[in-house]
């Protein structure tokens, strides 16, 4: 593994969130939070000493804070609506079909600590479902960035795209890794026409340490940053379908629906498809550990990439 | 998208000035004659399409009727202008209501109503706010629209500005959990230029309210949450036109409109049946009869 990566620092995503959006914030007087009194874990205590009144605290109720943010967006304002991910995408679906994505109300619904960064605090709060669960509803854009830089330039493109969107802010401690967020385009870090490594969020940092074991091994391995997750970056899916002989795709969310359902969808429709691994979380419910324990659970390493690209190659 | 009707909004004009130059037997006059027009269109839409909810479209009408031809602070040639007051029908199921009203104050064509449920129709069976003009967001699930306007009525404060937002809740959606978060909110945040009405016609799908989850005492319960409260007669035009322009309490207030369901059709009224069925076409002839002695 690369020595290089394994000393980098780490970053918890929340912080460059909330530096983003209160330096945005400062600029444009549309912007406000709402929240489930999740000030704390929002990372939102910065925002709230700034603009008290723009910060809009519904109390333990995310089916209301989801509305209430349609009904502020629907009235001129950027909202931020921000809750653990598990509950804001869990408890408000249906809000975030009906009030945000089919009314088109720009909303900015922030998925804070996905995945599952809540560890040992089990699967109510693990939020493996919510990739799958939100690339049903049309209309939504779904961004998960992969490290501060991107979580900042996406907190900076949400707030002037109007249009709905949610997007996933990690709390587990990443890498940085990425040179920007571009939506609906996929960075590539690395190049390779013998695999493709295709991941997302906290997950593309493992695969790039996975591509560069593959080299020593002589496979070269393409690795895309996947940080839009709806619309998917086609082109590049098709590129890696015609260009390599096989994908991996990896995931801190389920495998039943999220990013390596998607890229498979495209595989599917082309000519000649090439095989897949699908990382992830098996539909399982985790068992017990802290996070980097339950990734190692589930092969969502540096090796278990590798192994995965190793078969394909 | 539809556009407004010019022909339409000059007719909504001259009703306001008609209206506000009345005395008060020719208020209520007025507004029982508007709301017997609709209650007629909205019957020949739901004949016509073959769906709809016939029932509590008839029991919200002269809640709507007052507030679009009485109450609210709109232009219906711009439909979105910032501070005009704000609409939310929260049961999105009485469409057809909504339609018949957001047509007649020009808002789009009354010869769109023709459309209603039609294939590519832009009058759905619940309202769509892309599509339609006047619909402020997207209803239909029920206990959804008191967050929405809770949600509008934070952006009228943070805004310094003078606009209203009313929500016309149907009472079997007061099932609905999301409601009473959002009235929580509101109580907390002390929304003044929030208004609920509650369509307390008693009747819900399947059955009467009270045997179905009890909602009584509803009054009891907003006081509770922090609401000013209102109990009128629904179908008392008067009654609706003070309760919607008393000035501003610090809380915010609900409307408890008691009211009945297919109210001013006889065969309807307070007939859990009339849900959602569709009137025959000797139905039909004789509802407009008895609505048509109402104009008159």
């Amino acid at each position: 593994m690369s020595a290089v990566i394994d000393t980098a620092p780490t970053f918890d995503c929340r912080v460059a969130f909330a530096e983003e959006l209160i330096a945005l914030a400062e600029q444009d007087p549309r912007i406000v939070a709402v929240c489930n009194d999740s000030v704390g874990s929002s990372n939102l205590v910065g925002f709230r000493e700034k603009f008290p009144d723009r910060l809009i605290n519904v109390g333990i109720a995310e089916q209301d804070m989801v509305g209430v943010g349609a009904g502020l967006a629907l009235s001129g304002y950027v909202p931020f609506v921000c809750g653990a991910a598990p509950f804001l995408t869990g408890r408000a679906l249906e809000q975030i079909k009906a009030d945000v994505a089919y009314s088109q109300a720009p909303v900015v619904l922030c998925g804070m600590s996905p995945g599952m960064a809540y560890g040992e605090l089990g699967p109510t709060h693990h939020s493996i479902e919510d990739l799958a669960w939100l690339r049903a509803v049309a209309g939504l854009g779904i961004v998960v960035p992969a490290d501060p830089l991107q979580t900042r330039e996406a907190v900076r493109w949400a707030a002037s795209a109007a249009t709905p969107v949610f997007l996933r802010v990690g709390r587990f401690k990443v890498p940085a890794v990425s040179s920007g967020f571009s939506f609906g385009k996929a960075e590539e870090l690395r190049s390779g026409d013998g695999i493709a490594l295709v991941a997302t969020g906290s997950m593309v940092s493992r695969a790039v340490q996975a591509a560069e074991v593959l080299a020593g091994e002589g496979i070269a391995a393409r690795v895309l940053n996947m940080a839009t997750i709806a619309p998917l970056d086609e082109a590049a899916v098709v590129r890696a379908v015609h260009q390599t002989r096989g994908i991996v795709t990896v995931e801190e969310a389920t495998i039943t629906g999220g990013l390596g359902a998607a890229v498979g969808e495209i595989n599917l429709r082309q000519a000649r498809p090439v095989p897949m691994r699908m990382l992830g979380s098996p539909r399982e419910f985790a068992p017990t550990g802290d996070t980097a324990f339950l990734l190692e659970h589930f092969g969502l390493t540096a090796e278990g990439i590798a192994a995965a690209g190793r078969e394909l190659a | 998208m539809l556009v407004a009707d010019p022909n339409g909004v000059a007719g909504w004009r001259r009703f306001r000035e008609e209206l506000s130059a009345a005395d008060d037997p020719g208020k209520a006059h007025l507004l029982a004659a508007q709301a017997a027009r609709l209650r007629a269109a909205d019957i020949r839409m739901i004949n016509r399409a073959g769906l709809g909810h016939v029932g509590g479209d008839m029991s919200v009408l002269d809640i709507l009727t007052t507030l679009v031809f009485g109450v609210l602070q709109i232009d219906p040639e711009q439909p979105e202008a910032p501070d005009r007051d704000r609409l939310i029908l929260s049961k999105g199921h009485s469409a057809g209501a909504l339609y018949a009203t957001l047509a007649a104050a020009g808002f789009f064509p009354e010869s769109e109503l023709e459309t209603f449920a039609q294939p590519l129709s832009a009058l759905n069976g619940h309202p769509n706010r892309v599509k339609v003009p006047g619909v402020e967001t997207n209803t239909g699930p029920l206990g959804h629209g008191l967050p929405v306007a809770v949600g509008m009525a934070v952006a009228g404060v943070l805004a310094a500005s003078d606009r209203k937002v009313f929500v016309v809740l149907g009472d079997g959606e007061l099932q609905e959990g999301s409601n009473w978060e959002a009235a929580m909110a509101a109580g907390h945040r002390k929304l003044a230029n929030l208004t609920a009405i509650v369509d307390r016609n008693r009747l819900q799908q399947g059955a009467r309210t009270e045997d179905t989850v009890t909602l009584e005492p509803l009054a009891d319960k907003w006081t509770a949450f922090g609401w000013r409260v209102v109990e009128l007669d629904g179908h008392d035009h008067l009654a609706l036109l003070d309760a919607f322009t008393q000035p501003r309490d610090e809380r915010p207030t609900c409307v408890i409109a008691r009211t009945v369901k297919g109210k001013g059709i006889s065969f309807m009224e307070d007939r859990v049946e009339w849900h959602h069925k569709v009137p025959s076409g000797e139905q039909v002839t004789t509802a407009l009869q008895e609505l048509e002695e109402v104009q008159a």
